[in-house]
């Protein structure tokens, strides 16, 4: 593998465990991100699920794994893509030019706009946050308070916000918003004494081996309230509190309450990043617009393209534990690819 | 008064502000199980007074904890005790003693 | 609140509204519950903003009533509407105005079922041209009456001899504004500002001065669906729904009610009276309840129109008060006399309802 180079475009969870993955092996690897930090979006959030383990963990986890065979470049981006002959040549926002023998996408997921469900009043009420807005203050301030500086007594989590909805155009379910609202539930209840939370649900997707546990442990440890039934309209009363209409479905009758502090889970959706990059490069997305690879099953890391992989988000909504088992594999291919060996799917 | 022929109707929404969850905190404390319930209703499929009148364990549960408590003793009357309730949960909610806790809350709390 | 945001979303729903050459068509029941109103709108139109705005005498019901109480068929209703729009091209025009809230909703909703299904379109076509021997062209632009005072907002303000401003206390007036339902529900992007925060009234109190009130029950219905209001054993649950929206808007203390539907000013301005009656609650400042207004009247007061020109002495909520507010003049002699001069006669005293004689 001496001298094979690969370019990886992401330096969130994907990219970094690609990098030092593949970097193990002798690649040379040149990792390209547009922020000025590496981590994605898992390092902007404070604890994760379901053991809530602090998200440092981690990207610290990831980034120190990184040998000095991994070139990183923060702050760029990618301006043009071509091909020559076997090799990728990488042009970029600093009229540099990478050239590499594979590329690797790992572009991940933008969250969806709340402000677009309209009837949740997001960046109308001021009581209306989302779950990577709560996820901030949970990490950067330590506290909660309401947007009236006072401490909340009552938070409500609204799940399936911009997923499993026609009007957005997002007909998927985003994966890990249900255990995260569970997750976020416990922490406030751990914070605020006293505090009462509920979340409004249409089905709790509980898919992971522990999160079962978690779910039971919010009912009954902390008394998290779980009422089936998708969130209609919210609106601010006078004295700023958001008043909710939900249907109990289970009882079968509409019901009205007031929380302090709204909290939206915003689901996932195609990152800009990735948007361009499709532009770029001619690439399939699938009707829920993430990257469609070669096949879902079987080469979920390929496309039809030799020597162009794909990893993470921004094929569809994952964990964690999905996306770094998924940039192994990623790897994997891409070796075989560069070793052209029996293996190599090409 | 002018008599309209018609009476304004009633609202049938649950203003949870409003509701007495006070059997509720009742329940909470005295039965922690009640807290774990998930509403799937299998309490209720197996229920042998649920099959001859409109008693559901999981309709009575989910309406305490909403504090719609109107009907709550004489629903709960229906109940015979019988246990097939308990042998088939799988939350481990002690479904018995739910029923016997309720009687208890309505006369402590004089509801 | 953050106004902002909702600058955003009333950004994004705008629409095409034409100029000028505007083809009316009037509300079947409208003009009982409200006599001054298309009046008033054709008058600021024609001598106000100096348009050219026509009517058709043989025009009729566009049936949406009876299509909404399941009386009348779809494929009836569509034919009469291709009838209306025949008139329409016959009389040289292309821009439909429509008076009522359910006829536009009426209209776009057969317009965009031919949109989908052309061969429903040629059904229609064939149907009509059997029945009436009259050919039609589809409007080139379809708006509602509102959307039209609400496109010359800024023009009417500058002619505007009275602002939206409580002159005792120098306050702008606390208006609660209601879109009738078909308005934007059905189609959100054929409304103004979209389904969730409509922006075609809420521009006119702000333009015209006045302070805009939103509370918890806004997108509630007034309860003016027909198949409940037509039958008295239902009605219950009609004045329930205004009621809902009365108990909500209470603490906010609203000065009066702008509405852009023939159905829903009606149902705020009597319900009021009966609710008064049935369970002695009066809304409003010291028993006299809140005035509710349609827009013309709105727009006729701020020009300086006769209120009795309006059609104010129709309603049941006195606006006696709201234009002692404002300062507009009114002469209580001739509140009750037609416009010939004579007595028109005078309702009797409510129980619990304070009315201005």
């Amino acid at each position: 593998m001496m001298e094979k180079k690969v370019a990886i475009i992401g330096g969130g969870v994907a990219g970094l465990e690609a990098a030092s993955s593949l970097a193990a092996f002798g690649i040379e690897v040149t990792l390209i991100e547009k922020e000025d930090q590496l981590g994605g979006h898992v390092g902007q959030w404070d604890r994760l699920f379901p053991s809530r383990r602090p998200a440092k963990e981690i990207t610290g986890y990831l980034t120190e794994k990184l040998s000095e065979k991994v070139s990183i470049l923060t702050s760029t981006e990618v301006k043009k893509i071509e091909r020559s002959g076997n090799a990728w040549n990488i042009l970029l926002n600093n009229s540099r030019i990478i050239v590499a023998d594979a590329l690797l996408l790992a572009t991940g997921f933008d969250l969806f706009e709340a402000r677009k469900k309209e009837e949740y009043g997001y960046g109308i009420y001021d009581n209306v946050i989302t779950s990577a807005d709560l996820e901030k203050k949970f990490a950067l301030e330590g506290k909660i308070r309401n947007a009236q500086g006072k401490v909340p007594e009552r938070v409500g989590f609204v799940h399936c916000v911009g997923s499993r909805d026609e009007k957005v155009g997002n007909l998927y379910c985003s994966r890990v918003c249900c255990v995260t609202a569970v997750k976020q539930a416990v922490e406030v209840s751990e914070m605020i004494t006293g505090c009462e939370v509920f979340c409004f649900y249409m089905d709790l997707r509980m898919f992971g081996l522990d999160f079962e546990a978690l779910y039971k442990e919010a009912q009954e440890k902390w008394g998290v309230h779980f009422i089936r039934g998708r969130l209609s309209e919210a609106f601010e009363n006078q004295d700023g509190s958001v008043l909710v209409k939900v249907e109990d479905t289970l009882a079968g009758r509409p019901l009205k309450m007031k929380v302090d502090l709204l909290v939206l889970m915003s689901g996932m959706v195609i990152s800009s990043g990735t948007k361009e990059l499709v532009d770029l490069l001619g690439l399939e997305t699938d009707e829920n617009r993430f990257l469609q690879p070669a096949d879902r099953q079987l080469k979920a890391n390929e496309t039809g393209i030799p020597g162009l992989f794909l990893a993470g988000t921004c094929t569809s909504p994952k964990s964690i534990d999905e996306t770094i088992a998924d940039a192994r594999a990623a790897c994997i291919r891409i070796m075989a690819y560069l070793n052209q060996s029996a293996v190599s799917s090409q | 008064m002018t008599h309209f022929g018609y009476t304004i109707s009633s609202d049938r929404q649950i203003d949870y502000d409003s509701n007495d969850r006070r059997i509720a905190r009742y329940l909470a404390e005295y039965e922690p199980s009640f807290m774990v319930c998930f509403a799937c209703g299998t309490c209720t499929a197996t229920c042998s007074a649920g099959l001859f009148t409109t008693f559901s364990l999981r309709e009575l549960i989910g309406n305490i904890k909403r504090g719609e408590v109107r009907n709550l003793k004489d629903e709960a009357e229906k109940c015979m005790l019988c246990g097939k309730c308990q042998l088939a949960c799988p939350r481990g909610v002690n479904t018995r003693n739910i029923i016997l806790s309720i009687q208890r809350a309505i006369e402590s709390l004089e509801i | 609140m953050n106004i902002e945001g909702k600058k955003i979303i009333w950004k994004e729903y705008q629409k095409e509204i034409a100029e000028d050459d505007y083809f009316y068509v009037r509300s079947c029941v409208r003009q009982s519950f409200f006599p001054g109103s298309e009046t008033t709108f054709l008058r600021i139109l024609r001598e106000t903003l100096g348009k050219n705005i026509t009517e058709h005498p043989f025009h009729t019901t566009c049936t949406g009533i009876g299509y909404h109480s399941d009386i009348v068929p779809y494929e009836t209703t569509m034919t009469v509407i291709a009838r209306q729009f025949a008139l329409m091209t016959e009389s040289g025009y292309h821009n439909y105005v429509p008076s009522c809230i359910t006829s536009f909703g009426m209209y776009l909703e057969v317009l965009e079922t031919w949109h989908h299904f052309p061969e429903v379109e040629k059904k229609v076509r064939e149907l009509l041209k059997k029945a009436t021997g009259k050919e039609f062209e589809k409007p080139d632009n379809l708006v509602h009456a509102s959307d039209i005072i609400y496109k010359f907002r800024k023009e009417i303000a500058e002619k505007s001899k009275f602002r939206l401003i409580n002159r005792f206390t120098g306050e702008p007036l606390r208006i609660v504004e209601h879109i009738g339902c078909h308005y934007a529900k059905m189609f959100p992007s054929k409304g103004i500002g979209g389904a969730e925060y409509p922006h075609v009234l809420v521009g006119l109190i702000e333009e015209w001065g006045g302070e805009v009130i939103d509370y918890p029950e806004r997108r509630h219905c007034c309860g003016f669906g027909f198949r409940q209001y037509i039958v008295k054993a239902n009605r219950g649950y009609s004045i329930a729904c205004s009621q809902k929206k009365f108990e909500s808007m209470k603490p906010y203390r609203p000065e009066a009610i702008l509405t852009n539907c023939p159905g829903c000013p009606f149902f705020f301005d009597r319900w009021q009276y009966a609710i008064s009656e049935m369970e002695n609650v009066t809304y409003g400042e010291d028993g006299q309840g809140i005035p509710v207004l349609t827009y013309e009247e709105l727009a006729g007061m701020v020009l300086g129109n006769d209120p009795w020109d309006l059609g104010l002495q129709t309603h049941q909520v006195p606006v006696e008060p709201l234009l002692d507010k404002i300062g507009i003049p009114y002469d209580p002699e001739k509140k009750y006399l037609g416009k010939n001069g004579e007595y028109i006669g005078k309702p009797a005293i409510a129980a619990n309802l304070k009315f201005c004689h």
